[in-house]
């Protein structure tokens, strides 16, 4: 019991960071109709940039507490999602009016770039994050089940930033654009969206979520190298399609589940096969049911 | 370069092939070992993007994770050559028939599903087999080492040792293959695959089977990446995981769609850009991956037919610059 329900507190933590990363996939998907396989590469571009700010300030300051957590968050969010907004104008922009095959091959190069990049400025060995930055305080509840205060954290982290999220798509001006422009381009254009921006603003905030992410996982595990993006990106572009891609809180509840899924597969089935789990539970959803839990039917034909 | 190109297509297909035909079977006794290798390695590219043409090219179907059937085809090989001691040429077909019947029922559920979904399903795939692989699945697939010891073609008591030996019986495929791949082209169903790509649901109406045109692709294209496996399998006699990942098939793809999708020569172009190019290039092998992608956002964003594209995916795309052709016959 004890373990179950330990395997559920870690499936929902990874399903938190896999739900951040689905954001990034779905909102892309809802107005571009792309699947953006840059994203995961995004994400961890977001690791690594957060890596860069604590062990410069690591070589500053003697022994960096908790406060700098708040400059590492801002500096690898904004800074991917500059990137996100450049990759957008570059790769995928120009391509709008082309075939569906031309936006797949320009996001798998951008993808190549970015990986290749990383792996030429931060080197091909393991980064470790500090350890010292998140205090390490444990609790336990009940029986052997044990909560760190890193993990509580990030979870409370992911939640706000998706909450935060919801209610901008929801209830402000820009939000109510995005909701448009991903229903219908020209009609968003007829009532005066400017669809090109609000793209843009896509852009930003889907890999600024996505580099959150990559900064509570490199704290959440410790160490990453430059395989971390396709990855785990993948996975959270299946946390998206489960959820029903486009939908937001589709996304969340898709990675939730993923992460629940996965933690309770490794423990209780293979570990070495958790992987295959996540794959095998896209391919299911897809043929069972494509439009994904929340989503709306698009899957199969235009 | 387009002005040599337009010159190049004036003439009769026939001279340019056997043009490089020529090339082919001469070039290679004047170059080294390690040049010729290369060669090998590009013929089996060749294949590898002329099976993935049929699936992508002719059908529209977007396949990334062709890699996991040119794998089985080479794990077959491997498995039944090791257990069995049946001689690597005499696996041919039989790597070809185990990668076809996977593809058949791999995809039999998941060919009604959209482009990017059906894409994105293929990667699982593609990665649920490397999984497997690693994983050394039923004890056969010897894990992240892989299997090695296969033994080395032989036809007739004549043993290929030398590269060049393999370079022919590659070139040999690679020359049936652009002949099958032009037959297969335009026959009944090459055109059916065509019709079921621009728009299948007019294709159904005019009563094409879109369903069972989209399967004999796939399953034609797999078998005949199992039937590449077999032969990398025969000339490295090593295989591992990693040489059928993701990366692989991302590689197979873009030989598909920067070479032009659907056309022959294309993917000839498609693998001198893919795999010869870096090839010669190795020592800036840290920035490889970041060249070859900023050329796939480039390409895609001024010439997204492909470098030497199908004459239709060209009357497509610049329908207004080039002058009106003359009406099709029995095409």
């Amino acid at each position: 019991m004890d373990q179950l329900i330990q395997h559920l507190i870690n499936g929902i933590t990874i399903g938190a960071f896999y739900a951040l990363v689905a954001l990034g996939y779905t909102m892309v998907y809802g107005v571009l109709k792309l699947i953006n396989f840059a994203h995961g590469d995004l994400f961890m571009w977001g690791a690594y940039l957060g890596w860069t700010v604590l062990a410069g300030a690591g070589a500053l300051v003697a022994k960096p507490g908790p406060a700098i957590l708040a400059p590492t968050f801002v500096v690898a969010m904004v800074s991917v999602a500059l990137i996100g907004v450049l990759i957008e104008r570059v790769a995928y922009r120009p391509l709008r009016r082309a075939s569906r095959l031309a936006p797949i091959i320009s996001a798998l190069g951008a993808a190549f770039v970015l990986e290749s990049l990383a792996r030429n400025i931060w080197g091909a060995s393991y980064k470790v994050y500090p350890p010292e930055v998140v205090p390490d305080i444990e609790w336990r509840i009940a029986g052997d089940v044990r909560i760190g205060l890193a993990q509580v954290a990030v979870l409370a982290g992911s939640l706000v930033l998706m909450a935060a999220l919801y209610l901008f798509v929801q209830y402000t001006k820009i939000g109510t654009a995005m909701r448009a422009v991903s229903l219908d381009h020209d009609t968003s254009r007829l009532v005066g969206v400017d669809v090109d921006r609000i793209i843009a603003v896509v852009f930003f905030i889907g890999p600024a979520l996505g580099a959150a992410a990559g900064v509570m996982v490199g704290l959440h595990y410790g160490s990453f190298d430059f395989t971390l993006g396709w990855m785990f990106g993948l996975k959270a572009f299946i946390a998206a399609i489960l959820g029903g891609i486009g939908n937001i809180p589709g996304a969340v509840l898709g990675g939730l589940i993923l992460g629940v899924v996965e933690s309770l597969g490794a423990g209780y089935w293979a570990a070495q096969w958790k992987d295959a789990i996540a794959y095998l539970l896209l391919i299911v959803i897809l043929i069972v049911r494509p439009r994904g839990l929340l989503g709306e039917r698009v899957a199969e034909k235009l | 370069m387009s002005q040599i190109r337009d010159r190049l297509r004036a003439l009769p297909p026939a001279y340019l092939y056997l043009a490089l035909g020529l090339a082919a079977v001469v070039l290679p006794l004047f170059l080294n070992d390690y040049q010729v290798s290369v060669g090998v390695l590009a013929g089996i590219y060749i294949l590898l993007g002329l099976s993935l043409n049929v699936i992508v090219g002719y059908a529209g179907l977007f396949q990334l994770g062709h890699a996991a059937f040119y794998g089985i085809g080479a794990y077959t090989a491997a498995i039944l050559n090791l257990h069995f001691g049946i001689p690597i040429l005499l696996l041919l077909p039989v790597g070809a028939l185990v990668s076809g019947l996977f593809a058949f029922v791999i995809s039999r559920p998941i060919l009604h599903l959209r482009g990017d979904y059906l894409c994105i399903v293929t990667i699982a795939f593609g990665e649920i087999f490397g999984i497997a692989l690693k994983n050394d699945i039923f004890g056969l697939t010897g894990g992240p080492n892989g299997l090695s010891g296969i033994a080395r073609p032989e036809i007739l008591g004549f043993a290929f040792t030398q590269p060049i030996h393999y370079y022919y019986l590659v070139l040999a495929f690679v020359v049936l293959t652009i002949w099958l791949a032009g037959r297969l082209e335009h026959s009944r169903l090459g055109r059916a695959w065509m019709y079921v790509r621009e728009d299948e649901l007019a294709a159904e109406a005019m009563g094409i089977d879109t369903t069972r045109a989209k399967l004999t692709a796939f399953v034609l294209g797999s078998a005949w990446a199992g039937l590449a496996g077999v032969i990398y399998a025969s000339r490295y006699r090593v295989i591992a995981p990693e040489s059928f990942s993701f990366i692989e098939s991302v590689i197979m793809f873009c030989i598909v769609v920067l070479g032009g999708v659907g056309s022959v020569p294309g993917v000839l172009v498609g693998t001198a850009g893919m795999v010869v190019f870096p090839e010669i290039v190795r020592e800036a092998k840290n920035w490889r991956d970041a060249w070859l992608g900023a050329a796939m956002i480039l390409m895609m964003v001024l010439r997204p037919e492909g470098l030497w594209p199908s004459r239709r995916a060209r009357l497509e795309i610049h329908e207004e610059e080039t002058p009106a052709p003359a009406p099709a016959s029995g095409d």
